[in-house]
């Protein structure tokens, strides 16, 4: 008896051990507190907050939050805020649970308007404060001040961006085929039209993405519709100023509909029409490796996506084995018009120290250490397109940067939810499914919330 | 998070089991101290507090609240709109659709197959290994079950590798890929197949333990009355299984209704396969339309309750019966 209660008790011990080794595994090194060698001149405006923190939640995780972390870390040494930052890919669902109920981070970095729209409607948040804001006037263009904006107040300060509406090409496939890069959409629907007379489907397109299915075509919509209609028309249709079924909104989509309903220009490399809903949209641009695509329509990000077993195979460049050109305007001297998207820090604590974050967020100094860190970038008007990681990300700063380019926000992120997240998806697939124009845009429009 | 970040959640964690159990034991202490007269309302009282109010905090006026949102409109005021949307919405009477076709199969398919199943293995050699291989699907969780079969169902184009099983056969035997779980209507029985999967294991176990439960004089005077097989079975053997078929049925169907898992995990709701607990789920927190989130809820609710009823009448009068 004696001895079995000892074998209990050494049980437990070794359980507890073998517990306590396997977390210990989860735990990274006692943080090393570092702030000796750091040059705080540029910090020096922002004052210092002994002993005060600020907590950030997010959506962004993995490599692109340390990198975040480290992008303010002399800033948070400097000035004395100890900065925590939490991400999560369930933030953009939590988050108005979270401000309801008086759990939010001191700051939120929203990734969509619309969001930023919901939460200042519910009156949780906190407007910029004159730092944020003077910083925004100096650094952004007023597109991107109206997207941190509600109801005439404004709210945050945009923080990175990226760039949709991309179209990725073989520079080597070109050249030895004697094609031009288009200028105008009549001469990407020529190119199109001469590829696919040679038999071999131009085009390769992969729509499916989990419970967002559909999202890379509203892309295309989009991307139709901003630069068919412009500006004006793009603003109305993302704030339900037009009804989605508007004659201007279904020509864009009967416009794409040449390129994602056509037998003759999908699925370069796949299969047929229908197998775009069935292909993940991370694989869909890689037939153009092999020659059996030419032409993938896809957002900067998918960079990162061109060598998919790791390591560095596949360059991104002017003369690599894939490059990139925008989808053209109609006309070829039309001004650049380009859709994208970007976060917004969101203040929920009206605290000196928010505000002080915030400020910084703003400023050129924080955009270009984020920048020179890789993989992101930001419209930022004091970014030094020097410092991008990638001649693509450089060329994406450009734009952005261009006083003439449009910048317009993805619409899908400005819709109401139950659009932008949920029937306009599905419509994109019943649609490529076969289901006609007119009764796409009157679901989707029945579908727009009435309150 | 560093070793000092975990020490210290551990503390906490540990801090909160302790002033959990002090509470606990003040509570058992003060009640046995109560006044002698009326002790025993002071004890009940005492012992019931805790579960009833956290039932009401966690469920009751949840309930209560999704009932009121599923009335309200974004800003706040009375609107019978949510309850619109969710029968006149193709998409949404689409969802109310998929979900009878749900509960009209699963419950009725799972425990024909497990009912007949029981009834084969029955008293044949290596019964618990034939058991073992059907119950185990039940140890899987759905959402582990949907990613499995999602492979199964893993559709390539043509001239492409197939990874999933199904394709892989059909390109072997000479045909073209079939996108599964894109097609409609096919994908919401193929979703349905894999409720059935699990569901047939848990039907199986239930009802072969009440076959073991008939008396076997019963059997034995029937094969004196010269039966056959079949007759035996309907007349003996389902009679005095009835409860358990109830149970079985009634089990399934409720689990059936509220499937979540299996859809979100497979299709998302896409393809046309949404169920109701999926677009409630869509609806609330995805597309933040809380009011017709609420309404598919509580029309989910007033679909379970006469399950539910019936299921608890049926077990009172058994009762009464013994």
């Amino acid at each position: 008896m004696r001895s079995r209660v000892n074998r209990r008790l050494l049980a437990g011990i070794a359980a507890a051990s073998v517990a306590a080794i396997a977390l210990a595994g989860c735990t990274g090194d006692i943080a090393n507190e570092d702030s000796g060698d750091v040059d705080c001149a540029p910090y020096d405006s922002y004052g210092t907050f002994e002993g005060k923190s600020v907590t950030i939640g997010g959506t962004i995780l993995d490599l692109e939050a340390d990198r975040l972390q480290q992008a303010w870390k002399d800033f948070a040494s400097c000035t004395g805020i100890k900065i925590s930052y939490q991400g999560s890919s369930e933030f953009e669902a939590q988050i108005a649970v979270l401000a309801e109920g008086g759990n939010a981070p001191d700051i939120g970095i929203v990734p969509q308007p619309g969001l930023l729209a919901r939460l200042a409607a519910g009156g949780w948040l906190i407007p910029a404060s004159k730092g944020v804001e003077d910083n925004v006037d100096k650094w952004w263009s007023p597109d991107w001040k109206q997207y941190g904006s509600y109801d005439g107040t404004f709210y945050a300060a945009p923080l990175m961006a990226s760039i949709k509406g991309y179209v990725w090409y073989s520079p080597s496939t070109f050249k030895d085929k004697g094609y031009e890069v288009p200028k105008t959409l009549d001469e990407l629907k020529s190119l199109s039209e001469k590829i696919a007379a040679t038999g071999e489907k131009p085009w390769c397109v992969g729509l499916e993405s989990g419970e967002a299915t559909g999202w890379p075509g509203t892309d295309w919509i989009e991307d139709f519709v901003l630069r068919q209609a412009g500006p004006d028309v793009y603003d109305q249709w993302v704030t339900h100023e037009i009804p989605f079924n508007d004659p201007q909104i279904v020509k864009a989509f009967d416009s794409v509909g040449e390129y994602l309903k056509n037998p003759d220009m999908v699925n370069g490399g796949i299969g047929d029409v229908s197998t775009q809903i069935s292909e993940a949209f991370q694989t869909a641009g890689l037939p153009i490796l092999d020659g059996t695509c030419t032409m993938h329509h896809q957002a900067s990000f998918y960079e990162t996506f061109w060598n998919p077993d790791g390591g560095d195979a596949n360059t991104v460049a002017p003369d690599g084995t894939v490059w990139a050109f925008l989808l053209p305007p109609v006309n070829e001297d039309d001004p650049q018009a380009v859709t994208g998207g970007g976060e917004f820090p969101v203040a929920f604590r009206d605290a000196e120290e928010v505000e002080a974050v915030r400020t910084f967020l703003a400023s050129d100094t924080w955009a270009n250490n984020r920048v020179k860190l890789g993989g992101v970038i930001s419209a930022n008007k004091g970014v030094d397109s020097s410092n991008a990681s990638s001649e693509l990300l450089k060329q994406s700063i450009e734009i952005l940067q261009d006083p003439n380019t449009t910048f317009r926000f993805d619409g899908s992120d400005l819709m109401p939810g139950a659009v932008g997240t949920d029937s306009f998806w599905k419509g994109i697939v019943a649609w490529v499914g076969g289901q006609s124009t007119q009764a796409t845009v009157d679901a989707i429009e029945s579908s727009w919330p009435t309150s | 998070m560093t070793t000092a970040d975990l020490i210290g959640k551990i503390l906490q964690l540990l801090m909160g089991l302790a002033v959990f159990a002090v509470i606990v034991g003040l509570l058992i202490f003060l009640i046995d101290k109560a006044p002698k007269k009326g002790r025993d309302y002071w004890q009940l009282v005492g012992f019931l507090a805790p579960a009833l109010i956290l039932l009401a905090i966690g469920l009751v006026y949840p309930a209560f609240r999704t009932f009121g949102l599923s009335f309200l409109d974004k800003g706040g005021n009375f609107t019978w709109d949510n309850f619109v949307w969710a029968f006149t919405q193709p998409s949404a009477i689409r969802t109310l659709i998929n979900t009878v076709i749900w509960v009209a199969l699963v419950p009725t398919v799972s425990t024909v197959l497990g009912l007949a199943y029981a009834v084969f293995i029955d008293k044949s050699r290596g019964e618990r290994i034939y058991k073992a291989l059907v119950f185990m699907p039940m140890a899987i969780s759905f959402v582990g079950a949907g990613i499995i079969w999602k492979f199964v169902y893993e559709y390539k184009s043509a001239g492409r590798e197939q990874i999933g099983l199904f394709n892989a056969i059909v390109v072997a035997f000479g045909g073209d890929p079939v996108q599964w779980l894109q097609t409609d209507p096919l994908n919401t029985f193929l979703l349905i197949l894999v409720m059935i999967w699990i569901q047939t294991g848990f039907a199986m176990v239930v009802l072969s333990a009440a076959i073991k439960g008939i008396p076997t004089e019963q059997i034995e005077a029937a094969q004196l009355d010269g039966t056959n097989a079949w007759q035996r079975f309907r007349n003996v053997t389902v009679p005095g299984i009835r409860g358990s078929l109830v149970v079985v049925l009634t089990t399934i169907s409720i689990a059936t209704l509220k499937v979540f898992d299996i859809v979100r995990t497979m299709t998302a709701g896409n393809f046309n396969t949404s169920v109701v607990a999926n677009e409630m789920y869509t609806q609330a927190f995805r597309a933040s339309e809380v009011g017709r989130g609420s309404a598919l809820a509580i029309i989910l609710f007033v679909l379970v309750m006469p399950i539910v009823i019936y299921n608890v009448n049926v077990l009172r009068k058994q009762r009464e019966i013994r």
